[in-house]
């Protein structure tokens, strides 16, 4: 709390994305965790936007307006919050504190060391002993764990191994690695040969050569195959993220800034880059039944993307709510993914940051969108993970390695995700998900036109940009129905047998009228969302939100029909979503 | 003339078909007068039947004595076909050459073609203006019918019935056509009842370079306005465009003599230019070869999205004009035959729930798109593989089923019908065994004797068998004004008619199966949930007397 300075700014408006649209008033909170803005409206409702510390990336003071002092905040899930001050001083104080806070110095001053989800210890041991790697490996139906295998195709016998580019420069070699490459190739019968795949770029892996480290020379390993294959590094990753952030940010672009913006951003090309390279590794494997060697620099960024990838595409279990669990456990938290660095948890070398993670979630959600019945779980899922590999209210994606984690005694001090996340997983199903295809090999296109913007992901936060009505809502709230009306057949049934002298009566008489309206008829038969008022669909289409059944209530001001073009597109509106941390909602519940 | 002289080759045998993602055929062709048939004459693989009115262009290529047709269609589908013998080949390939380019309209398949269905409802008679009419007389009575055109004169392109504001005399509006271009004095397009305000459209005033004004057209505009009211002019040509119509004899209402209207430009393309949009951006499609940014660049090479963005911007603010400014409109462009069409559709789409359903949607296409005078003979003659010289074809009508595309994609529980109606659509508007979208206008129609010779789309369509296919299981009837985003982000490319021939459909097939199953049986469950309840009412109340002593 020491490096807050005012807690409590009045009188701050949150601007729109959209210029044309009407920002609101309201007040600014400082808490230890949060940054929290409250909006004035007429009608005594609160809007609350809740933005945890860990979530800002950077804030910045804008040139001082003549109607305020403008404070930019980005945050790390792609949201934007442009607030105006009133006073110069509120202003500074505001974005000193944020600056302090958002960037946190040691581990115990990240959330997760104070947060309790009101569970016990049993809770918590048994929270991070929920998901184990050590059972994967069993599952695939490995016992000893000499390799660092992190897929095991039961049919074929191929492995997908990893590891870190060998130490080669230009000439040295080692033969202990060379028998070792050899062990593995031996370890499958069905091929002669062993994939080496470096996911480097040729020209940036002959770089490190000179660096004493490298790539395999095939002429000192007997029955390799090398490939290279062109993933970009974490600093063009970061900047290409950044380039994209700009386009997504970009006010009313038109449509040739916005598609030159993401062909200049080149993040789908990285995108498919590293989608290339686990469809190879999935293909090889599959295929051709040979085992695989994967490395990078390395061997923590993208030759965990590529490996998580492949498994993915391999193994229908990490299709699922669960699998995706042990996946990212296995092949990114305890192969040592650089999560504090690359996410930036704490105030460390800000070039040590990089979307790596991110891109992985984005290649399972572009899969999701090609093949959109194969995974048990939906976008929100990914989105859900993604903010909360960000927020640290978890332990689990703190620390840059094993070794760290046990260092700072997470599993003590904090708590696991994938309990919580298991606890609300009836919100991330995928409604379409159909079991019966699980055991078939994911085959995606990577032509670059099956490649898709995410807005869901870049976007999030502009809820005008994205569908009005969700098929997922409607689908979800049906299978939900259908639990519900499957359970009340059942009892009707048995009552009708009790009445029909069948059955026993155990409860006395029957009550129908009570059923009458039952759970079933109470679930709304649709996604309601309210509307926020006018919109102005001209300029960015922030528009009228009309879910089946939502009232109209956009009586708008009577604005001038003789006014400008750009005033028609003016409209009364209330601002932007409700962004209410899950946090908030069991603070309130236990109190 | 006789289609035998044109079929050099009828038939050849060992022929394979190559279509992407799907296994080759190998079979024999036989051409017709209208098709080109493949068949395997085995009973469990499809026999292919394509139209020759669908073929776009062809390509031949030879390697030794194997010939290869690749044939491109106007459905944007691209097949190989590979025929042993030189001279076959070369037959064949002239043969369909021939055949898909006759330009003759009374020719063509519809003329010949008998339907293998009892023809219920004749959907030549589904759409009489008289009862559209009929709808709006219980509205108000600001408007009449007027016979005015009744023999084309007037304007050629407009139908024999007319809604026109009621104080407004025939003799007016024959002086108002003369000042508009092609005679296209405004009419009524839409009325909307929640505040009485209306869109009407027109073609470009003749102007010219001297300011020409027309006291009947400024007459009859303002007979739209009530007291003190203002309305919008949307030009769908930006202000150079415009100016420069003038010196070809158009123009625009210049303010001073519309003094209760305000003047908008827009920026949608010419109709050329949409041609050349379609070529670019299908051809960007079609080439696999692409990296990432080499795809990019060429779909915003291609300006198609742009254009898309562009129609239903206007579209929306027309629409805006209308539901919040509470304002009437008047849409023109050059023509009025175009890019008018495409706004005062989409905008109906926007705020009059009728237009979302199958049937409303057909009165739509058929008032605003077929009466209207939407030449699309001349626009559908070719499609994207068009590589002679082009005449006026252009893809406006598949521009706005896009844009239909996009507002149904952002409001999937909001239409009755589902994409696969669209894509219907957009095939039978370029090749059709209906005659629904042979000839340019009304009159022309009414020569082609096309109610009588030929079986209308509709008849088709409207059938129980054929319209569960195009129901959307989703929809929830929802009667607010829908406003779609024209952000970037959220207008996407239509992969179900541009990548359509360039995937497998088999997962996202699955999917939608899925999406019916479960709300199928959602359905059957809430049936039998109901009569569970009922059986367990009535057996309480037979059990009651029992029960009371």
């Amino acid at each position: 709390m020491e490096h807050i300075i005012t807690p409590k700014v009045e009188y701050v408006k949150l601007l729109n994305t959209y210029p044309e649209k009407k920002s609101a008033l309201g007040t600014l909170y400082l808490t230890a965790t949060h940054l929290i803005y409250v909006e004035q409206t007429n009608n005594n409702t609160r809007t609350e936007t809740w933005v945890l510390h860990h979530h800002i990336m950077s804030v910045e003071k804008l040139p001082l307006t003549a109607s305020g002092c403008p404070l930019l905040i980005c945050c790390k899930t792609f949201q934007l919050l442009h607030l105006l001050f009133q006073r110069e001083r509120d202003c500074q104080d505001v974005f000193q504190s944020l600056l302090r806070l958002s960037q946190p110095v040691k581990e115990e001053e990240l959330y997760a060391f104070l947060y309790n989800p009101h569970q016990n210890e049993v809770d918590r041991r048994q929270g991070w002993e929920f998901i184990s790697v050590a059972n994967d490996f069993s599952r695939m139906g490995l016992s000893n764990e000499y390799w660092e295998i992190s897929h095991l195709n039961k049919n074929y016998e191929a492995a997908l191994c990893r590891c870190s580019q060998p130490l080669s420069g230009l000439t040295s070699r080692c033969v202990e690695d060379e028998q070792m490459l050899q062990a593995i190739s031996q370890a499958n019968s069905n091929c002669p040969f062993i994939y080496v795949v470096d996911t480097r770029p040729k020209l940036n892996a002959m770089a490190n050569r000179a660096a004493g480290k490298g790539y395999e020379n095939e002429d000192n390993y007997s029955n390799i195959r090398f490939q290279f294959q062109g993933i970009e590094n974490i600093h063009v990753m970061r900047n290409s993220l950044q380039k994209l952030l700009e386009v997504c940010s970009m006010k009313s672009p038109s449509m040739s800034d916005y598609l030159t913006g993401l062909e200049n951003s080149g993040w789908l090309r990285h995108i498919k880059s590293v989608m290339d390279a686990g469809v190879f590794l999935a293909k090889a494997v599959c295929d051709e039944r040979a085992s695989v060697l994967v490395h990078c620099s390395d061997g923590w960024d993208r030759t965990a993307q590529v490996c998580s990838l492949a498994c993915i595409l391999l193994d229908p279990y990490y299709r699922t709510i669960k699998g995706l669990m042990v996946l990212i456990e296995k092949e990114w938290i305890s192969f040592g993914h650089k999560f504090s660095h690359r996410c930036g948890h704490l105030d460390t070398d800000p070039k040590e940051v990089s979307p790596v993670f991110t891109q992985f979630l984005e290649c399972v959600w572009q899969l999701s969108e090609q093949l959109p019945c194969v995974f048990e779980f939906n976008e929100r899922y990914l989105i859900e993970i993604h903010n909360q590999v960000y927020a640290c209210q978890y332990g689990n994606f703190i620390g840059n390695c094993q070794k760290e984690r046990l260092d700072v005694r997470l599993h003590e001090k904090t708590f696991s995700l994938w309990p919580y996340l298991l606890k609300n997983q009836h919100l991330y199903r995928n409604p379409l998900y159909r079991r019966s295809l699980e055991s078939t090999v994911l085959r995606p296109s990577t032509l670059p036109l099956h490649f898709k913007f995410w807005c869901g992901m870049y976007n999030h936060y502009d809820r005008g940009m994205h569908p009005k009505q969700s098929v997922l809502d409607q689908l979800l709230s049906l299978t939900q129905k259908q639990v519900e009306g499957e359970r009340t057949m059942t009892e009707l049934q048995r009552q009708l047998a009790v009445a029909d002298g069948v059955l026993p009566d155990p409860s006395g008489p029957i009550n129908t009228p009570a059923e009458q309206d039952g759970p079933s008829e109470k679930t709304p038969t649709a996604p309601v969302v309210q509307s926020n008022g006018s919109c102005a669909p001209l300029i960015n289409g922030d528009a009228e939100e009309a879910g089946p059944g939502a009232e109209k209530c956009n009586e708008k001001e009577g604005a001038d029909p003789g006014a400008t073009e750009h005033d028609l597109t003016s409209s009364e509106d209330k601002p932007v979503s409700v962004e209410t941390e899950h946090s908030k909602e069991e603070e309130q519940e236990s109190s | 003339m006789e289609f035998a002289e044109l079929i050099k080759t009828p038939r050849v045998d060992g022929v394979v078909l190559r279509r992407p993602f799907m296994p080759t055929v190998e079979g024999t062709l036989c051409l017709t007068g209208h098709h080109l048939i493949l068949s395997s004459r085995q009973d469990n693989t499809e026999e292919l039947w394509l139209l020759h009115a669908n073929i776009d262009s062809t390509e031949k290529r030879f390697v030794g004595s194997l010939g290869t047709i690749i044939v491109k269609c106007k459905d944007l589908r691209v097949i190989q076909l590979d025929i042993p013998g030189m001279e076959e080949c070369l037959n064949i390939a002239s043969s369909i050459e021939a055949l898909s380019t006759l330009d003759s309209v009374s020719l063509m398949y519809p003329f010949f073609y008998r339907p293998l269905f009892e023809v219920i409802e004749d959907g030549w008679q589904s759409f009489v203006p008289e009862e559209s009419f009929k709808d709006l007389e219980s509205m108000t009575d600001e408007w009449r019918l007027s016979e005015v055109n009744k023999d084309f004169s007037v304007c050629p392109s407009y139908p024999s019935l007319l809604t026109v504001p009621r104080d407004i005399d025939d003799e007016s509006l024959c002086k108002a056509a003369s000042f508009r271009h092609g005679g296209r004095f405004p009419v009524l397009s839409y009325y909307h009842k929640k505040n009485g305000m209306v869109i009407m459209r027109a073609a470009q005033p003749l102007t010219g370079t001297n300011g020409r004004r027309c006291k009947e057209d400024e007459k009859l505009i303002n007979a739209t306005l009530c007291a003190g009211k203002r309305g919008y002019i949307i030009d769908t040509r930006t202000i150079a465009v415009a100016q420069q119509a003038k010196a070809r004899g158009g123009g625009f209402e210049q303010e001073a003599n519309y003094p209760q209207w305000r003047r908008i430009h827009k920026a949608i393309e010419r109709s050329n230019v949409l041609q050349d949009s379609l070529i670019k951006l299908v051809e960007a499609c079609n080439d696999q070869s692409h990296s990432m940014d080499r795809w990019l660049s060429k779909l915003e090479a291609s300006n198609w999205q742009s254009n898309v963005k562009e129609i239903l911007t206007t579209a929306c603010l027309a629409a805006q004009c209308i539901d919040r400014e509470g304002a009437s409109v008047l849409v023109h462009g050059t023509e009025g035959t175009d890019s008018t069409l495409q706004v005062t559709s989409l905008a109906q789409i926007i705020l009059d729930p009728a237009c979302r359903t199958i049937r409303g949607f057909e009165v739509l296409i058929e008032r605003e798109w077929l009466q209207a005078g939407h030449p699309f003979q001349q626009r559908c003659a070719q499609s994207a593989y068009s590589n002679g010289k082009l005449r006026s074809e252009a893809p406006v009508f598949l521009l706005f089923l896009d844009c239909v595309w996009q507002i149904l994609r952002q409001f999937p529980c909001s239409f009755q019908f589902n994409e696969n109606l669209l894509i219907m659509l957009f095939e039978h508007a370029y090749a059709s065994q209906f005659g629904t979208f042979l000839g340019n206008c009304v009159a022309e129609r009414g020569k082609l004797q096309l109610s009588q010779k030929t079986v209308s789309l509709w008849s088709w369509v409207n059938r129980p068998q054929e319209l569960e296919r195009f129901l959307n299981p989703l929809y929830e009837p929802n009667n607010l004004v829908i406003w779609p985003s024209v952000a970037p982000q959220s207008l996407l490319l239509w992969e179900g008619v541009f990548l359509r021939w360039n995937r497998s459909t088999k997962c996202l097939d699955e999917a939608y199966q899925e999406m019916v199953h479960i709300i199928e049986y959602n359905k059957e469950l809430q049936n039998k949930v109901n009569s569970l309840r009922r059986q367990l009412a009535q057996l309480e109340t037979e059990d009651s007397p029992l029960q009371t002593p």
